[in-house]
Protein backbone atom coordinates (compact mmCIF):
# COMPACT_ATOMS: atom_id res chain seq x y z
CA UNK A 1 0.00 0.00 0.00
CA UNK A 2 1.43 3.38 -0.97
CA UNK A 3 1.10 6.17 1.53
CA UNK A 4 0.88 9.46 -0.28
CA UNK A 5 1.21 12.85 1.33
CA UNK A 6 -1.32 15.20 -0.19
CA UNK A 7 0.19 18.71 0.10
CA UNK A 8 -3.23 19.93 1.26
CA UNK A 9 -4.46 17.11 3.53
CA UNK A 10 -1.39 15.19 4.69
CA UNK A 11 -0.63 11.45 4.49
CA UNK A 12 -3.40 9.20 3.25
CA UNK A 13 -3.57 5.69 1.84
CA UNK A 14 -3.29 5.05 -1.87
CA UNK A 15 -6.98 4.15 -2.04
CA UNK A 16 -7.94 7.83 -1.87
CA UNK A 17 -5.93 8.84 -4.94
CA UNK A 18 -5.98 8.38 -8.65
CA UNK A 19 -3.05 8.71 -10.99
CA UNK A 20 -2.38 11.32 -13.65
CA UNK A 21 0.92 10.29 -15.25
CA UNK A 22 4.08 12.16 -16.22
CA UNK A 23 3.89 15.71 -14.85
CA UNK A 24 6.46 17.10 -17.26
CA UNK A 25 4.23 17.06 -20.36
CA UNK A 26 3.19 20.56 -21.35
CA UNK A 27 0.10 21.37 -23.35
CA UNK A 28 0.94 23.51 -26.39
CA UNK A 29 -0.04 27.12 -25.94
CA UNK A 30 -3.60 28.05 -26.79
CA UNK A 31 -4.36 30.40 -29.68
CA UNK A 32 -0.96 29.86 -31.26
CA UNK A 33 0.00 28.10 -34.49
CA UNK A 34 1.35 24.79 -33.16
CA UNK A 35 3.16 22.23 -35.35
CA UNK A 36 1.57 18.75 -35.41
CA UNK A 37 4.72 17.30 -33.91
CA UNK A 38 4.24 19.34 -30.72
CA UNK A 39 0.73 17.98 -30.35
CA UNK A 40 1.98 14.41 -30.92
CA UNK A 41 4.63 14.90 -28.27
CA UNK A 42 2.10 16.28 -25.82
CA UNK A 43 -0.43 13.52 -26.35
CA UNK A 44 1.61 10.38 -26.93
CA UNK A 45 5.18 10.75 -25.72
CA UNK A 46 5.99 10.56 -22.03
CA UNK A 47 8.98 10.10 -19.80
CA UNK A 48 9.17 6.48 -18.77
CA UNK A 49 12.24 6.21 -16.55
CA UNK A 50 13.26 3.41 -14.25
CA UNK A 51 13.95 5.40 -11.08
CA UNK A 52 12.83 8.90 -10.16
CA UNK A 53 9.64 9.96 -11.93
CA UNK A 54 7.76 13.20 -11.45
CA UNK A 55 4.07 12.57 -11.82
CA UNK A 56 0.58 13.89 -11.16
CA UNK A 57 -1.83 12.45 -8.62
CA UNK A 58 -5.37 13.44 -7.82
CA UNK A 59 -6.73 13.33 -4.29
CA UNK A 60 -9.99 12.16 -5.72
CA UNK A 61 -11.56 10.87 -2.52
CA UNK A 62 -10.27 13.80 -0.47
CA UNK A 63 -9.77 17.46 -1.32
CA UNK A 64 -9.98 16.69 -5.08
CA UNK A 65 -6.83 18.68 -5.83
CA UNK A 66 -4.20 17.60 -8.36
CA UNK A 67 -0.60 17.71 -7.15
CA UNK A 68 2.91 16.52 -8.02
CA UNK A 69 4.74 13.49 -6.66
CA UNK A 70 8.38 12.49 -7.04
CA UNK A 71 8.42 8.70 -6.85
CA UNK A 72 10.81 5.87 -7.69
CA UNK A 73 9.29 3.57 -10.30
CA UNK A 74 11.32 0.55 -9.24
CA UNK A 75 11.11 0.77 -5.45
CA UNK A 76 7.87 2.80 -5.30
CA UNK A 77 9.49 5.05 -2.70
CA UNK A 78 7.97 8.53 -2.58
CA UNK A 79 10.55 11.28 -2.06
CA UNK A 80 8.51 14.44 -2.21
CA UNK A 81 5.09 15.84 -3.02
CA UNK A 82 4.20 19.40 -3.97
CA UNK A 83 1.32 21.62 -4.99
CA UNK A 84 0.81 22.11 -8.71
CA UNK A 85 2.18 25.62 -8.52
CA UNK A 86 5.31 24.53 -6.64
CA UNK A 87 8.55 23.02 -7.93
CA UNK A 88 9.21 19.43 -6.96
CA UNK B 1 17.79 -33.16 -31.29
CA UNK B 2 16.00 -36.02 -29.62
CA UNK B 3 12.35 -35.97 -30.76
CA UNK B 4 9.65 -36.27 -28.14
CA UNK B 5 7.12 -39.00 -28.89
CA UNK B 6 5.25 -41.83 -27.24
CA UNK B 7 8.16 -44.12 -28.15
CA UNK B 8 10.83 -41.90 -26.63
CA UNK B 9 8.64 -41.62 -23.54
CA UNK B 10 8.35 -45.40 -23.19
CA UNK B 11 12.03 -45.91 -23.87
CA UNK B 12 13.03 -43.36 -21.27
CA UNK B 13 10.56 -44.74 -18.76
CA UNK B 14 12.57 -47.97 -18.83
CA UNK B 15 15.73 -45.98 -18.23
CA UNK B 16 14.20 -44.28 -15.20
CA UNK B 17 14.10 -40.97 -17.14
CA UNK B 18 17.82 -40.50 -16.61
CA UNK B 19 18.85 -40.28 -20.27
CA UNK B 20 16.79 -37.36 -21.57
CA UNK B 21 18.87 -34.87 -23.51
CA UNK B 22 18.89 -31.37 -22.09
CA UNK B 23 16.23 -29.34 -23.92
CA UNK B 24 18.53 -26.43 -24.71
CA UNK B 25 21.99 -25.31 -23.64
CA UNK B 26 23.18 -22.06 -22.15
CA UNK B 27 25.92 -20.49 -24.32
CA UNK B 28 28.64 -17.90 -23.89
CA UNK B 29 28.66 -15.07 -26.44
CA UNK B 30 30.75 -15.26 -29.61
CA UNK B 31 32.41 -12.10 -30.98
CA UNK B 32 29.92 -11.58 -33.77
CA UNK B 33 26.45 -12.65 -34.94
CA UNK B 34 24.33 -11.97 -38.00
CA UNK B 35 21.40 -11.05 -35.77
CA UNK B 36 21.21 -10.27 -32.05
CA UNK B 37 17.82 -10.58 -30.40
CA UNK B 38 17.50 -8.82 -27.05
CA UNK B 39 15.16 -10.57 -24.62
CA UNK B 40 14.53 -14.31 -24.21
CA UNK B 41 10.82 -13.90 -23.63
CA UNK B 42 8.22 -15.41 -25.91
CA UNK B 43 8.63 -12.83 -28.64
CA UNK B 44 12.43 -12.91 -28.73
CA UNK B 45 12.55 -16.71 -28.85
CA UNK B 46 9.81 -16.93 -31.47
CA UNK B 47 11.55 -14.31 -33.60
CA UNK B 48 14.77 -16.31 -33.52
CA UNK B 49 12.83 -19.44 -34.43
CA UNK B 50 11.18 -17.97 -37.53
CA UNK B 51 14.45 -16.28 -38.56
CA UNK B 52 16.10 -19.69 -38.50
CA UNK B 53 13.25 -21.68 -39.95
CA UNK B 54 11.78 -19.37 -42.57
CA UNK B 55 14.74 -17.18 -43.43
CA UNK B 56 17.60 -19.65 -42.85
CA UNK B 57 19.49 -17.23 -40.62
CA UNK B 58 20.94 -19.25 -37.77
CA UNK B 59 23.98 -17.26 -36.66
CA UNK B 60 21.84 -15.59 -33.98
CA UNK B 61 22.26 -14.79 -30.31
CA UNK B 62 19.30 -14.32 -28.00
CA UNK B 63 20.52 -12.22 -25.07
CA UNK B 64 18.64 -12.33 -21.78
CA UNK B 65 19.47 -10.21 -18.74
CA UNK B 66 17.79 -12.63 -16.36
CA UNK B 67 16.81 -16.19 -17.09
CA UNK B 68 14.93 -17.61 -20.06
CA UNK B 69 11.21 -17.22 -19.55
CA UNK B 70 11.61 -15.15 -16.37
CA UNK B 71 9.84 -12.13 -17.84
CA UNK B 72 6.24 -11.74 -18.84
CA UNK B 73 6.19 -14.93 -20.86
CA UNK B 74 6.36 -16.81 -17.57
CA UNK B 75 4.09 -14.43 -15.68
CA UNK B 76 0.99 -14.12 -17.83
CA UNK B 77 -2.38 -15.77 -17.44
CA UNK B 78 -2.03 -17.59 -20.78
CA UNK B 79 -5.19 -16.42 -22.51
CA UNK B 80 -5.32 -16.81 -26.30
CA UNK B 81 -7.93 -15.07 -28.41
CA UNK B 82 -8.51 -13.02 -31.54
CA UNK B 83 -11.83 -11.44 -30.55
CA UNK B 84 -10.99 -8.00 -31.89
CA UNK B 85 -13.21 -5.56 -33.71
CA UNK B 86 -10.72 -3.61 -35.81
CA UNK B 87 -9.36 -5.24 -38.95
CA UNK B 88 -5.63 -4.78 -38.25
CA UNK B 89 -6.00 -6.49 -34.87
CA UNK B 90 -8.52 -9.10 -35.96
CA UNK B 91 -6.46 -10.25 -38.94
CA UNK B 92 -3.17 -10.22 -37.07
CA UNK B 93 -4.35 -12.11 -34.00
CA UNK B 94 -6.43 -14.52 -36.04
CA UNK B 95 -3.34 -15.46 -38.01
CA UNK B 96 -1.79 -16.04 -34.60
CA UNK B 97 -4.69 -18.28 -33.50
CA UNK B 98 -4.13 -20.46 -36.54
CA UNK B 99 -0.47 -20.78 -35.57
CA UNK B 100 -1.45 -21.83 -32.02
CA UNK B 101 -3.59 -24.62 -33.40
CA UNK B 102 -0.58 -26.65 -34.45
CA UNK B 103 2.20 -25.10 -32.44
CA UNK B 104 2.70 -28.27 -30.38
CA UNK B 105 3.31 -30.26 -33.58
CA UNK B 106 5.44 -27.51 -35.06
CA UNK B 107 7.70 -27.36 -32.01
CA UNK B 108 7.43 -31.05 -31.08
CA UNK B 109 6.68 -29.75 -27.60
CA UNK B 110 3.32 -29.90 -25.89
CA UNK B 111 2.26 -26.30 -25.37
CA UNK B 112 -1.06 -27.58 -24.03
CA UNK B 113 -3.15 -25.39 -26.30
CA UNK B 114 -6.64 -25.65 -24.87
CA UNK B 115 -9.40 -24.08 -27.03
CA UNK B 116 -11.84 -24.00 -24.16
CA UNK B 117 -13.53 -20.82 -25.35
CA UNK B 118 -13.39 -17.32 -23.96
CA UNK B 119 -16.62 -15.72 -22.77
CA UNK B 120 -17.01 -11.96 -22.25
CA UNK B 121 -20.00 -11.34 -19.99
CA UNK B 122 -22.36 -8.43 -20.63
CA UNK B 123 -24.25 -6.81 -17.77
CA UNK B 124 -26.57 -4.44 -19.61
CA UNK B 125 -28.44 -4.19 -22.89
CA UNK B 126 -26.07 -1.49 -24.07
CA UNK B 127 -23.08 -3.71 -23.40
CA UNK B 128 -24.74 -6.58 -25.19
CA UNK B 129 -25.25 -4.34 -28.22
CA UNK B 130 -21.57 -3.46 -28.25
CA UNK B 131 -20.73 -7.15 -28.09
CA UNK B 132 -23.05 -7.89 -31.02
CA UNK B 133 -21.22 -5.30 -33.02
CA UNK B 134 -17.83 -6.73 -32.11
CA UNK B 135 -19.02 -10.28 -32.78
CA UNK B 136 -20.29 -9.27 -36.21
CA UNK B 137 -17.00 -7.55 -37.03
CA UNK B 138 -15.17 -10.69 -35.99
CA UNK B 139 -17.32 -12.85 -38.23
CA UNK B 140 -16.72 -10.53 -41.18
CA UNK B 141 -13.03 -11.25 -40.69
CA UNK B 142 -13.63 -15.00 -40.53
CA UNK B 143 -13.16 -15.22 -36.78
CA UNK B 144 -15.47 -17.47 -34.77
CA UNK B 145 -17.92 -15.57 -32.57
CA UNK B 146 -21.20 -16.60 -30.95
CA UNK B 147 -23.61 -14.66 -28.79
CA UNK B 148 -24.84 -16.43 -25.68
CA UNK B 149 -28.06 -15.74 -23.83
CA UNK B 150 -28.55 -15.80 -20.09
CA UNK B 151 -30.09 -19.29 -20.16
CA UNK B 152 -27.25 -20.80 -22.16
CA UNK B 153 -24.74 -19.18 -19.83
CA UNK B 154 -26.52 -20.62 -16.80
CA UNK B 155 -25.72 -24.06 -18.13
CA UNK B 156 -22.15 -23.24 -19.12
CA UNK B 157 -21.00 -21.33 -16.04
CA UNK B 158 -23.48 -22.40 -13.36
CA UNK B 159 -21.42 -20.92 -10.51
CA UNK B 160 -21.69 -17.36 -11.80
CA UNK B 161 -24.12 -15.13 -9.93
CA UNK B 162 -27.47 -15.57 -11.69
CA UNK B 163 -29.44 -14.62 -8.59
CA UNK B 164 -32.02 -11.84 -8.42
CA UNK B 165 -29.77 -9.90 -6.05
CA UNK B 166 -26.71 -9.88 -8.30
CA UNK B 167 -25.17 -6.40 -8.29
CA UNK B 168 -24.33 -6.75 -11.98
CA UNK B 169 -26.88 -9.13 -13.50
CA UNK B 170 -25.68 -11.22 -16.42
CA UNK B 171 -27.55 -10.28 -19.60
CA UNK B 172 -25.59 -12.48 -21.99
CA UNK B 173 -22.15 -12.84 -23.45
CA UNK B 174 -19.88 -12.95 -26.46
CA UNK B 175 -17.87 -16.12 -26.91
CA UNK B 176 -14.95 -17.01 -29.12
CA UNK B 177 -15.06 -20.82 -28.97
CA UNK B 178 -11.52 -21.27 -30.34
CA UNK B 179 -10.08 -18.93 -27.74
CA UNK B 180 -8.52 -20.53 -24.69
CA UNK B 181 -5.21 -21.03 -22.99
CA UNK B 182 -1.77 -22.56 -23.49
CA UNK B 183 1.05 -23.38 -21.14
CA UNK B 184 3.34 -20.36 -21.08
CA UNK B 185 6.59 -21.98 -19.90
CA UNK B 186 6.17 -24.68 -22.51
CA UNK B 187 5.98 -22.02 -25.22
CA UNK B 188 9.27 -20.47 -24.08
CA UNK B 189 10.95 -23.84 -23.69
CA UNK B 190 9.54 -25.24 -26.92
CA UNK B 191 10.91 -22.36 -28.97
CA UNK B 192 14.20 -22.39 -27.04
CA UNK B 193 14.73 -26.09 -27.70
CA UNK B 194 14.09 -25.69 -31.42
CA UNK B 195 16.30 -22.65 -31.96
CA UNK B 196 19.10 -24.15 -29.93
CA UNK B 197 19.01 -27.27 -32.09
CA UNK B 198 19.27 -25.05 -35.19
CA UNK B 199 22.43 -23.40 -33.85
CA UNK B 200 21.05 -20.27 -32.15
CA UNK B 201 22.94 -19.26 -28.99
CA UNK B 202 20.81 -18.55 -25.93
CA UNK B 203 22.82 -16.41 -23.54
CA UNK B 204 21.35 -15.84 -20.09
CA UNK B 205 22.44 -13.27 -17.49
CA UNK B 206 23.66 -11.07 -20.32
CA UNK B 207 22.19 -7.58 -20.08
CA UNK B 208 22.40 -5.23 -23.03
CA UNK B 209 23.66 -1.92 -21.66
CA UNK B 210 24.32 0.09 -24.81
CA UNK B 211 24.60 0.17 -28.57
CA UNK B 212 27.40 0.86 -30.98
CA UNK B 213 25.94 3.01 -33.75
CA UNK B 214 28.05 4.56 -36.49
CA UNK B 215 26.73 6.79 -39.27
CA UNK B 216 23.19 5.78 -38.49
CA UNK B 217 24.00 2.06 -38.70
CA UNK B 218 24.14 -0.46 -35.90
CA UNK B 219 27.55 -2.08 -35.44
CA UNK B 220 27.07 -3.98 -32.24
CA UNK B 221 25.75 -4.11 -28.70
CA UNK B 222 27.45 -3.59 -25.35
CA UNK B 223 26.53 -6.17 -22.75
CA UNK B 224 27.40 -7.26 -19.24
CA UNK B 225 29.35 -10.07 -20.95
CA UNK B 226 31.31 -7.79 -23.28
CA UNK B 227 30.79 -6.25 -26.69
CA UNK B 228 29.14 -8.23 -29.46
CA UNK B 229 29.29 -7.22 -33.11
CA UNK B 230 26.24 -7.47 -35.31
CA UNK B 231 24.56 -5.74 -38.24
CA UNK B 232 21.03 -6.39 -37.03
CA UNK B 233 19.41 -6.07 -33.62
CA UNK B 234 15.83 -6.92 -32.67
CA UNK B 235 14.43 -5.45 -29.45
CA UNK B 236 12.00 -7.82 -27.69
CA UNK B 237 12.24 -6.52 -24.15
CA UNK B 238 8.57 -5.81 -23.35
CA UNK B 239 8.34 -3.55 -20.26
CA UNK B 240 11.99 -2.50 -20.53
CA UNK B 241 11.73 -1.14 -24.07
CA UNK B 242 11.83 2.55 -23.14
CA UNK B 243 15.11 2.07 -21.28
CA UNK B 244 16.89 0.58 -24.28
CA UNK B 245 15.20 2.98 -26.70
CA UNK B 246 16.58 5.88 -24.69
CA UNK B 247 20.08 4.57 -25.37
CA UNK B 248 19.21 4.86 -29.06
CA UNK B 249 17.89 8.41 -28.60
CA UNK B 250 14.33 7.29 -29.17
CA UNK B 251 11.37 8.35 -27.09
CA UNK B 252 8.49 5.91 -27.46
CA UNK B 253 4.72 6.23 -26.97
CA UNK B 254 5.00 3.68 -24.17
CA UNK B 255 4.67 3.60 -20.41
CA UNK B 256 5.71 0.74 -18.16
CA UNK B 257 3.11 -0.49 -15.71
CA UNK B 258 2.88 -3.45 -13.38
CA UNK B 259 0.11 -5.99 -13.90
CA UNK B 260 -0.60 -8.55 -11.23
CA UNK B 261 -2.20 -11.96 -11.34
CA UNK B 262 -2.81 -14.66 -8.78
CA UNK B 263 -3.84 -18.27 -8.38
CA UNK B 264 -6.00 -19.88 -5.74
CA UNK B 265 -5.48 -23.20 -4.05
CA UNK B 266 -6.42 -26.05 -6.40
CA UNK B 267 -10.01 -27.27 -6.44
CA UNK B 268 -12.04 -29.78 -8.43
CA UNK B 269 -13.20 -28.81 -11.93
CA UNK B 270 -15.31 -25.71 -11.49
CA UNK B 271 -14.90 -23.61 -14.62
CA UNK B 272 -14.56 -24.99 -18.16
CA UNK B 273 -13.93 -21.71 -19.99
CA UNK B 274 -12.08 -18.44 -19.72
CA UNK B 275 -14.56 -15.88 -18.43
CA UNK B 276 -14.25 -12.11 -18.24
CA UNK B 277 -16.39 -9.87 -16.06
CA UNK B 278 -18.01 -7.06 -18.03
CA UNK B 279 -18.73 -4.61 -15.24
CA UNK B 280 -15.10 -4.13 -14.26
CA UNK B 281 -11.76 -5.68 -14.93
CA UNK B 282 -11.60 -9.28 -13.80
CA UNK B 283 -11.08 -12.55 -15.63
CA UNK B 284 -10.40 -16.12 -14.66
CA UNK B 285 -9.86 -19.63 -15.88
CA UNK B 286 -9.00 -22.88 -14.14
CA UNK B 287 -5.59 -24.44 -14.66
CA UNK B 288 -5.13 -28.15 -15.25
CA UNK B 289 -3.91 -28.40 -11.66
CA UNK B 290 -7.22 -26.99 -10.50
CA UNK B 291 -6.05 -23.53 -9.45
CA UNK B 292 -8.23 -20.57 -10.36
CA UNK B 293 -6.02 -18.25 -12.42
CA UNK B 294 -7.20 -14.68 -11.92
CA UNK B 295 -6.26 -11.20 -13.00
CA UNK B 296 -7.60 -7.78 -13.81
CA UNK B 297 -6.43 -4.19 -13.52
CA UNK B 298 -3.00 -2.68 -13.72
CA UNK B 299 -1.79 -1.26 -10.43
CA UNK B 300 -2.27 2.11 -12.04
CA UNK B 301 1.03 4.01 -11.83
CA UNK B 302 4.30 3.72 -13.75
CA UNK B 303 6.31 0.84 -12.40
CA UNK B 304 9.37 -1.26 -13.15
CA UNK B 305 8.91 -3.39 -10.04
CA UNK B 306 7.87 -6.92 -10.88
CA UNK B 307 5.58 -6.94 -7.89
CA UNK B 308 2.39 -5.12 -7.12
CA UNK B 309 0.36 -3.71 -4.31
CA UNK B 310 -2.50 -5.14 -2.27
CA UNK B 311 -5.25 -2.58 -2.99
CA UNK B 312 -5.39 -3.55 -6.67
CA UNK B 313 -5.53 -7.25 -5.90
CA UNK B 314 -8.27 -6.67 -3.37
CA UNK B 315 -10.21 -4.60 -5.88
CA UNK B 316 -9.82 -7.20 -8.63
CA UNK B 317 -10.82 -10.09 -6.38
CA UNK B 318 -13.84 -8.18 -5.12
CA UNK B 319 -15.04 -8.13 -8.72
CA UNK B 320 -14.26 -11.83 -8.94
CA UNK B 321 -16.48 -12.54 -5.98
CA UNK B 322 -19.24 -10.43 -7.51
CA UNK B 323 -19.06 -12.67 -10.57
CA UNK B 324 -18.50 -16.04 -8.87
CA UNK B 325 -19.65 -15.65 -5.23
CA UNK B 326 -18.17 -18.97 -4.13
CA UNK B 327 -14.64 -17.75 -5.00
CA UNK B 328 -14.82 -16.02 -1.63
CA UNK B 329 -14.19 -19.40 0.03
CA UNK B 330 -10.87 -19.96 -1.75
CA UNK B 331 -7.43 -19.17 -0.41
CA UNK B 332 -4.94 -17.35 -2.62
CA UNK B 333 -1.84 -19.42 -3.18
CA UNK B 334 0.44 -17.03 -5.05
CA UNK B 335 0.44 -13.52 -6.48
CA UNK B 336 3.00 -11.94 -8.80
CA UNK B 337 3.47 -9.09 -11.21
CA UNK B 338 5.04 -8.35 -14.57
CA UNK B 339 5.98 -5.12 -16.35
CA UNK B 340 3.75 -4.21 -19.25
CA UNK B 341 4.83 -2.14 -22.22
CA UNK B 342 1.62 -0.09 -22.41
CA UNK B 343 1.31 1.70 -25.73
CA UNK B 344 -0.75 4.85 -26.12
CA UNK B 345 -3.44 3.20 -28.25
CA UNK B 346 -3.30 -0.25 -26.69
CA UNK B 347 -1.90 -1.82 -29.86
CA UNK B 348 1.60 -3.16 -30.49
CA UNK B 349 4.49 -1.70 -32.46
CA UNK B 350 6.48 -3.85 -34.91
CA UNK B 351 8.73 -1.71 -37.05
CA UNK B 352 12.10 -0.61 -38.30
CA UNK B 353 13.67 2.38 -36.57
CA UNK B 354 15.63 5.49 -37.58
CA UNK B 355 18.79 3.43 -37.09
CA UNK B 356 19.72 1.04 -39.88
CA UNK B 357 19.57 -2.51 -38.59
CA UNK B 358 17.64 -1.79 -35.37
CA UNK B 359 14.16 -3.27 -35.22
CA UNK B 360 11.46 -2.68 -32.66
CA UNK B 361 8.90 -5.10 -31.21
CA UNK B 362 6.95 -3.70 -28.26
CA UNK B 363 3.73 -2.18 -27.00
CA UNK B 364 2.09 -5.51 -26.24
CA UNK B 365 0.29 -4.21 -23.18
CA UNK B 366 -1.28 -7.06 -21.23
CA UNK B 367 -2.08 -9.13 -24.32
CA UNK B 368 1.19 -10.16 -25.89
CA UNK B 369 1.31 -13.82 -24.93
CA UNK B 370 -1.31 -14.77 -27.48
CA UNK B 371 0.70 -12.90 -30.12
CA UNK B 372 3.90 -14.83 -29.47
CA UNK B 373 3.93 -16.97 -32.66
CA UNK B 374 2.58 -14.32 -35.05
CA UNK B 375 4.71 -11.57 -33.56
CA UNK B 376 7.82 -13.70 -33.97
CA UNK B 377 6.79 -14.63 -37.48
CA UNK B 378 6.18 -11.07 -38.71
CA UNK B 379 9.13 -9.63 -36.80
CA UNK B 380 11.48 -12.23 -38.25
CA UNK B 381 10.31 -11.14 -41.70
CA UNK B 382 10.92 -7.49 -40.80
CA UNK B 383 14.45 -8.23 -39.62
CA UNK B 384 15.42 -10.63 -42.43
CA UNK B 385 14.01 -8.57 -45.30
CA UNK B 386 14.41 -5.12 -43.76
CA UNK B 387 10.77 -4.46 -44.57
CA UNK B 388 7.59 -4.51 -42.55
CA UNK B 389 5.38 -7.57 -43.06
CA UNK B 390 1.98 -6.85 -44.58
CA UNK B 391 0.18 -8.45 -41.65
CA UNK B 392 1.82 -6.07 -39.17
CA UNK B 393 1.91 -3.06 -41.49
CA UNK B 394 -0.64 -1.15 -39.40
CA UNK B 395 1.53 -1.53 -36.30
CA UNK B 396 4.11 1.02 -37.36
CA UNK B 397 5.50 3.64 -35.05
CA UNK B 398 4.57 6.59 -37.24
CA UNK B 399 0.87 6.04 -36.58
CA UNK B 400 1.32 8.26 -33.54
CA UNK B 401 2.20 11.05 -35.96
CA UNK B 402 -0.20 10.29 -38.79
CA UNK B 403 -3.17 9.70 -36.51
CA UNK B 404 -3.85 6.13 -37.68
CA UNK B 405 -4.23 4.82 -34.17
CA UNK B 406 -5.75 1.43 -33.41
CA UNK B 407 -7.50 2.13 -30.15
CA UNK B 408 -9.61 -1.01 -29.88
CA UNK B 409 -11.18 -0.02 -26.59
CA UNK B 410 -11.45 3.69 -27.29
CA UNK B 411 -9.65 4.42 -24.04
CA UNK B 412 -7.35 7.18 -25.17
CA UNK B 413 -3.88 7.69 -23.82
CA UNK B 414 -4.41 7.08 -20.12
CA UNK B 415 -2.70 3.73 -20.42
CA UNK B 416 -3.07 2.87 -16.75
CA UNK B 417 -6.85 2.93 -16.93
CA UNK B 418 -6.89 0.20 -19.58
C1 LIG C 1 0.07 -10.84 -14.90
C2 LIG C 1 0.09 -10.86 -16.40
C3 LIG C 1 -0.96 -11.46 -17.10
C4 LIG C 1 -0.96 -11.49 -18.49
N1 LIG C 1 -1.95 -12.16 -19.13
C5 LIG C 1 -1.92 -12.32 -20.46
C6 LIG C 1 -2.88 -13.14 -21.10
O1 LIG C 1 -3.74 -13.76 -20.46
N2 LIG C 1 -2.83 -13.25 -22.46
C7 LIG C 1 -1.89 -12.60 -23.20
O2 LIG C 1 -1.91 -12.72 -24.42
N3 LIG C 1 -0.94 -11.82 -22.61
C8 LIG C 1 -0.92 -11.68 -21.26
N4 LIG C 1 0.05 -10.92 -20.63
C9 LIG C 1 1.01 -10.16 -21.46
C10 LIG C 1 2.17 -11.00 -21.99
O3 LIG C 1 2.71 -11.77 -20.96
C11 LIG C 1 3.24 -10.08 -22.59
O4 LIG C 1 2.65 -9.14 -23.47
C12 LIG C 1 4.30 -10.85 -23.37
O5 LIG C 1 4.76 -11.96 -22.63
C13 LIG C 1 5.44 -9.92 -23.71
O6 LIG C 1 6.37 -10.48 -24.61
P1 LIG C 1 7.60 -11.40 -24.12
O7 LIG C 1 7.10 -12.75 -23.80
O8 LIG C 1 8.61 -11.35 -25.20
O9 LIG C 1 8.10 -10.60 -22.83
P2 LIG C 1 9.09 -11.03 -21.67
O10 LIG C 1 8.92 -12.46 -21.30
O11 LIG C 1 8.95 -10.02 -20.60
O12 LIG C 1 10.49 -10.90 -22.39
C14 LIG C 1 11.32 -9.77 -22.38
C15 LIG C 1 12.66 -10.20 -21.86
O13 LIG C 1 13.63 -9.18 -22.09
C16 LIG C 1 14.56 -9.23 -21.06
N5 LIG C 1 15.29 -7.96 -21.04
C17 LIG C 1 14.81 -6.73 -20.70
N6 LIG C 1 15.79 -5.81 -20.80
C18 LIG C 1 16.89 -6.45 -21.23
C19 LIG C 1 18.23 -6.03 -21.51
N7 LIG C 1 18.62 -4.75 -21.38
N8 LIG C 1 19.13 -6.97 -21.91
C20 LIG C 1 18.76 -8.27 -22.05
N9 LIG C 1 17.51 -8.71 -21.78
C21 LIG C 1 16.60 -7.82 -21.37
C22 LIG C 1 13.70 -9.46 -19.83
O14 LIG C 1 14.45 -9.96 -18.74
C23 LIG C 1 12.67 -10.45 -20.35
O15 LIG C 1 13.01 -11.79 -20.11
C24 LIG C 1 0.09 -10.87 -19.22
C25 LIG C 1 1.15 -10.28 -18.52
C26 LIG C 1 1.17 -10.29 -17.13
C27 LIG C 1 2.34 -9.68 -16.40
ZN1 LIG D 1 -5.97 16.34 -0.40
Amino acid sequence: MLEIKCPHCGSRSQNEFSYGGDSSVKRPELGKEVPDKDWDDFIYFRNNPRGKHSELWHHVAGCRQWFKVLRDTSTHEIFKTAKLTEEL
Amino acid sequence: MQRYSIFSLIKNAFGGHKDWEVAWKDSEPKKEYDVVIIGAGGHGLATAYYLAKEHKITNIAVLEKGWLGGGNVGRNTTILRSNYMFDPNGLFYEHGMKMWENLSQELNYNVMYSPRGIINLAHSDAQLNVFYRRGNSMRLNGIDAVMLGRDELKKMIPFADFSESARFPIFGGLMQPRGGTARHDAVAWGYARQINSMGVDIIQHCEVTGFDVQNGKIQGVQTSKGNIKTKKVGLCVAGNTSLLAEKLNMKLPIESHVLQACVSEPVKPFLDHVVTFGAGHFYCSQSDKGEMVMGGDLDGYNSYAQRGNLPTLQHVLTEGVAMFPNLSRLKILRTWGGIMDMSMDGSPIIDKTHIDGVYLNCGWCYGGFKATPVSGWTFAHTIAKDEVHELSSKYRLNRFNTGHLIDEKGLGTKTWIG
